[in-house]
């Protein structure tokens, strides 16, 4: 990057000075390509938005009236001179990665990623490069995650155990993207499924995009009787606010790859935590990152210095970068507040 | 049917209810085996086994085990902040699906056996355990080993499910959990089921511990049913004395009779049959000296006659719970208090003291007593009612403790680092610095203090005005002010900014100060 190749780190975001273009630009730049639609990646002020047509969407939805075009995975599209694709990232629905290509020069950013399939994003395509822009949030290698079919069945198994007390479950979520992860792999025999105003939003959003999400009841004139029980899939923010009053009395979890570790668990004060993450774990970065044959590795959010450090003793050109991307948070000012819809 | 003590330990660690919490434990309790109940309410009552291992140890093993480099092993430790959790976490994916399940009571006496094992047993044995344990197994395994073994269980919660389970009482429940019981040695039924009586001799009472008070004093309501002492700063122990023979319990439940033999020397003059609650403190001529001279006694078993010379120490009673021999907690505490009375006086020795009852007939005259509080090396007043019982534990009520407010400086945030587990993700551990000639000098760090929602507010503001990076450390500009509260400073040599204070900590973020209105070195040095 230091070396001005096609892609250069602008104190605006990452900028391909010769196609005239940013990626996921963090202040009002200009023209941009959007990874995905989580709030630190697609940010208003931006003349035009180039994304995957379910991100267009979601980007429609959370920043009103904005110029949006879209993209197809896999299609190339020249910008000026410069070759721009997007090949699916496995983090939510629409994520992309953006190759931006040019003569040698191969770039890959990846945005945000994970290479398990969650049975509702298009799954994480590796994709030849010279240079790969990569996150690393969970970038250490005490973070391995467990299948999602056995994190569901922990947590069906929680809600059931709840049930059978009379007690409500409310599980945290983003909004966008883990709360439809969620919603799709529930065990509705179990009972009935609310979402918070903002989760009921996303659906909406997203099933107009054309992805396939279970049906999910709002919480507007809901009985005692059909809450009895009952999940609610709520963003991260909600809790601890007064909204929480009518559905006591409940349970808590949150679902985040930090539940990891004990002390986050701890700090969310819920009841329980689950292990669930959109972003590669330790073994998926290194695959990933194996998978592209860049000669160059740059790092964004997450433990990077660190992990830039282990890459290069694994024999890799690696660097890390200065962006303001947020990864995955469980601060209640973040991208998981995603309020304003409820 | 094995009782599952992982998952239970799992339930009491994700669960912030102690409703929940009891009946965790009871239903642990009503299918374990005596041994593996005797070990549970071992490690909960602070009796673990010695350290078998150096934690530096288990660290260079884990790593090679776990075929990370030793330094990216030293990055995940400094994310997790707990030996124990990392390497539960580093092995979690190396565990080839098959786990061993073991007994509570079976690991614990393999850890007590294992002391004996020289480093390349220790090391197999390790390695081997690692990879049979799940995460959750392996990560309790380890705190035993490390002998940093804390979960959000009270000794009041277990006595509780105990008291319930046994269906005794819950006061015989805490007092059968004191003293010097082994579960290497002693069995449950001896320990819950025998006689009191024919317990041991150097067994003591569970100590009685107070809340600061909340509101107003005035609101007690007539200053005449309340004792007032100094709270003194020392350590709380308690005395015992029973057939001829004398032993000094610290709060933490250790037996430091070793540490101190001159005051069992003198203990050995009180009547048999005798226990008394008091403050261990470092003293001298009728006059309470430094608490860092205390120190340096706590930590050193059977000290030469130049220590006990120049850190002499003594005890002032503040309480009698046993007298010829019965219990006599029930008994009002101006009951109590005349009985102790007699006692000190009938046997008048000089490491033994009266603590003195503070008599000033108002509150007012009592609120500027305790203005002189520093002057006498006390922390401040406690306030007992005359006509309280001795209780288990911290309880409301009858006894609080009014301390003198904290000293405080206004301080300038200059360095930042990650918090440890969970603020992991955060900057959270803040490094102070105030004017010297001009310049910033640092002078404290403090941990603790602010709210969660002002916690996020510092971490944005320190990864947005990071100046350098020095490993995991930042310097930021310096702008945010805040209040640093402190129990106490002294001149040190050891610190280059010349002092050194007790319990630093964040009182406010005094968002009203710039850093140019923060205070100077010399008027933190003033306080001295």
């Amino acid at each position: 990057m230091q070396g001005f190749g096609l892609i250069q780190l602008t104190a605006k975001g990452l900028y391909c000075a010769e196609g005239d273009f940013y990626i996921d630009p963090w202040y009002p730049a200009g023209k941009a390509i959007i990874t995905h639609g989580h709030s630190d990646h697609a940010r208003l002020g931006q003349t035009a938005y180039l994304s995957h047509p379910i991100t267009e969407k979601v980007i429609q939805h959370r920043l009103g009236s904005v110029q949006t075009e879209t993209l197809d995975y896999e299609k190339e599209r020249m910008i000026n001179g410069v070759g721009v694709t997007l090949f699916p990232a496995g983090h939510i629905p629409g994520s992309a990665q953006v190759r931006v290509r040019k003569g040698a020069e191969t770039w890959v950013i990846s945005g945000d990623y994970k290479c398990h399939d969650d049975g509702i994003s298009e799954p994480f395509v590796p994709v030849n490069a010279t240079h790969f822009i990569s996150e690393c949030t969970f970038g250490l290698p005490i973070f391995n995650w467990k299948s999602q079919a056995e994190v569901m069945g922990e947590l069906n198994l929680w809600w059931q155990q709840n049930a059978a007390l009379g007690l409500q479950s409310v599980v945290f979520a983003y909004a966008l993207g883990k709360a439809q992860r969620i919603l799709n792999s529930l065990d509705t025999s179990i009972g009935n499924v609310f979402g918070h105003g903002a989760v009921l939003a996303m659906n909406d959003t997203l099933i107009a995009a054309g992805v396939k999400i279970n049906p999910c009841l709002t919480l507007q004139n809901a009985t005692k009787e059909a809450l009895k029980g009952a999940l609610i899939i709520a963003p991260p923010g909600a809790n601890g606010t007064p909204w929480m009053k009518k559905l006591e009395p409940y349970r808590t979890a949150f679902a985040s790859g930090w539940m990891a570790m004990r002390g986050s668990r701890r700090w969310q004060a819920a009841d329980r935590g689950f292990i669930l993450s959109d972003h590669a774990d330790w073994k998926e970065l290194n695959s990933a990152i194996s998978a592209t044959n860049a000669e160059h590795i740059y790092l964004t959010h997450g433990y990077k210095s660190v992990y830039a450090k282990y890459l290069q003793t694994q024999g890799f050109d690696a660097l890390e970068l200065d962006t303001l991307f947020e990864g995955e948070s469980l601060k209640s000012n973040s991208k998981l507040e995603e309020n304003h819809a409820s | 049917m094995q009782a599952d003590w992982a998952q239970l330990f799992e339930e009491l660690d994700a669960s912030n209810k102690t409703n929940d919490k009891v009946a965790a434990l009871l239903a642990y309790l009503n299918v374990a085996s005596d041994k593996d109940k005797l070990w549970l309410i071992a490690l909960f009552t602070g009796r673990k086994p010695k350290k078998p291992v150096k934690a530096m140890d288990m660290r260079t093993w884990a790593a090679s085990a776990a075929n990370v480099e030793p330094w990216l092993f030293e990055e995940c430790y400094a994310v997790v902040g707990d030996i124990a959790e990392t390497i539960a976490l580093l092995f979690e994916s190396k565990n080839t699906g098959e786990t061993l399940q073991f007994s509570l009571a079976e690991l614990m006496q393999e850890i007590v056996q294992m002391a004996r094992f020289s480093q390349d047993e220790k090391r197999h044995l390790l390695q081997e355990r690692w990879l049979q344990l799940d995460k959750n197994t392996c990560f309790l395994y380890n705190k035993f080993l490390t002998g940093g073994f804390r979960i959000g269980v009270s000794q009041q919660l277990l006595v509780q499910a105990l008291s319930k389970q046994l269906q005794k009482p819950a006061p015989e429940i805490a007092h059968r959990l004191m003293g010097n019981w082994q579960p290497m040695l002693h069995t449950f039924e001896e320990l819950f089921l025998h006689d009191l009586a024919n317990q041991e001799d150097a067994k003591p009472y569970p100590f009685y511990l107070s809340y600061p008070i909340e509101s107003d004093v005035s609101e007690l309501g007539d200053i005449a049913d309340w004792q007032a002492e100094w709270k003194w700063d020392g350590i709380r122990i308690q005395l015992i004395k029973r057939n001829n023979q004398a032993f000094l319990w610290s709060r933490g439940e250790e037996l430091i009779s070793e540490n101190f033999p001159e005051l069992i020397a003198s203990a050995y003059h009180l009547p048999n049959g005798t226990v008394i609650d008091g403050e261990l403190l470092a003293y001298k001529n009728q006059e309470a000296l430094p608490f860092n001279l205390l120190q340096k006694r706590i930590t050193r078993k059977k000290p030469s006659a130049k220590m006990i010379e120049t850190c002499p120490c003594a005890i002032i009673a503040y309480d009698v719970l046993e007298f010829e021999g019965i219990d006599i907690r029930g008994n009002a505490l101006s009951e109590r208090r005349k009985i102790l009375e007699q006692i000190i006086a009938q046997n008048g020795f000089g490491l033994i003291q009266l603590s003195p009852v503070l008599d000033t007939g108002n509150w007012e005259m009592l609120a500027k007593l305790r203005e002189e509080s520093k002057s006498q090396k006390a922390e401040g007043l406690m306030l007992k009612r005359k006509s309280s019982p001795y209780q288990n534990g911290r309880k409301r009520g009858d006894w609080w403790k009014w301390k003198v407010n904290p000293m405080h400086i206004d301080a300038v945030l200059v360095y930042a680092q990650k918090g440890h587990g969970r603020r992991a993700d955060l900057y959270t551990d803040y490094t102070f610095a105030l004017w010297h000639e001009g310049k910033l000098q640092t002078f404290a760090k403090a941990y603790s203090g602010l709210t969660d929602k002002e916690m996020i507010e510092v971490d944005q503001f320190v990864k947005k005005n990071t100046l350098e990076k020095f490993g995991p450390v930042r310097t930021v500009t310096p702008q945010l002010v805040f209040e640093i509260g402190f129990e106490g400073l002294q001149e040190s040599t050891r610190h280059k900014c010349g002092v050194a204070l007790r319990f630093p900590r964040i009182l406010r973020w005094r968002r009203d100060k710039s850093a140019e209105e923060a205070n100077t070195l010399e008027e933190l040095k003033k306080l001295i």
